[in-house]
């Protein structure tokens, strides 16, 4: 079999700013809506999304630089709850949700431009 | 082993039992396994580790099994205070009874008659598994991780779990440092049960999410 492809790895600067405060639960984020290569954990289907803040759980270690050996900062990793509706056009309405984790540098207010 | 039966050579390529041959499942290295080979073989020669501890890992790793998780929910069945702790600190609660959950973050989500919880981990298979053993391959299958994020309801129902509309499903992708057992909600007719007993209920799909705990016999 032939060897994977190597992926083209996101250097620590082009990673987007982590936030310096921190969102209690209840506060409305977005998922910001960008698409780098790299080890990135926060699922495509997600990117550009709101939903609330769940609970804060960390701090971690940014996975985006510690694949590649790079020193990282530890972020809070916050577990964000969307509504199925808002994520999928063709969801029936419910009160079903679902939750994930989004690293802080990944999250932006929901009311940003 | 010798072939000692007098039909061995079936015509149409058929094999003693009248049934075809399958192929042998034994396929080449892929290119990761061959990877995993070479570095393990490097560290052994370079003392980083040696062949006894790789054998112990894999056979620690063996030696888990869903009956780990359940013991942990019988006992949240059973000892209020316990429930209490695994729902504020799974990693810690777990580690009261002797399960090291390991680097990863353990978070349980407690099913009720009004919520009820299903785990799913779209990016790759990450699993509890040092509380419920191996993944089922389901779990890791494209299908699972991408429907049940979806339609989730859906994805139940074929598991035989139909879940009325006045329950609200919460998908929970364990994308990070994360790892998720979902709380079963404890069958009726289980008063008086020892969390022995209670324990052999619980199956592993119940901690996943895609089914509820069986009904005592």
């Amino acid at each position: 079999m032939a060897p994977p492809m190597v992926r083209q790895t996101m250097s620590p600067s082009a990673a987007p700013e982590a936030p310096t405060g921190c969102w209690l639960p209840g506060t409305a984020v977005r998922v910001r809506a960008l698409m780098p290569p790299g080890h990135v954990r926060t699922p495509a289907y997600l990117r550009g999304k709101t939903g609330v803040v769940e609970r804060v759980l960390g701090p971690f270690g940014n996975p985006e630089q510690l694949a590649y050996g790079h020193a990282t900062t530890p972020l809070p990793l916050y577990r964000v709850r969307f509504h199925l509706s808002d994520l999928w056009p063709d969801a029936a309405a419910s009160t079903d949700t679902l939750d994930a984790e989004i690293y802080a540098h990944w999250l932006e207010p929901a009311d940003a431009p | 082993m010798p072939h000692d039966h007098p039909d061995h050579d079936a015509p149409d390529g058929l094999s003693p039992s009248g049934h075809p041959y399958r192929a042998d499942q034994d396929t080449d290295l892929t290119y990761w396994q061959t990877l995993e080979i070479a570095v393990r073989e490097l560290m052994i020669d370079k003392g980083v580790v040696t062949p006894a501890e790789v054998t112990a890992q894999v056979e620690a790793m063996d030696a888990r099994s869903p009956a780990d998780g359940a013991a942990v929910v019988a006992r949240a069945w059973t000892d209020a205070a316990f429930r209490a702790r695994l729902l504020s600190d799974g990693s810690a609660a777990c580690a009261e009874m002797g399960f090291d959950v390991g680097p990863m973050k353990l978070i349980a989500v407690e099913n009720t008659p009004e919520v009820h919880n299903v785990i799913v981990r779209t990016l790759c298979s990450c699993y509890p598994r040092n509380l419920l053993g191996l993944p089922p391959d389901w779990y890791k299958s494209r299908a699972y991780r991408s429907r049940t994020v979806r339609e989730p309801r859906a994805v139940l129902a074929e598991f035989g779990l139909v879940l009325p509309s006045s329950t609200t499903v919460r998908v929970h992708d364990s994308t990070a440092d994360m790892r998720y057992i979902v709380l079963p909600m404890r069958p009726d007719g289980t008063d008086g049960m020892t969390a022995q007993d209670l324990a052999k209920l619980v199956t592993r799909d119940a901690m996943i999410g895609v089914g509820v705990a069986r009904a005592p016999a």
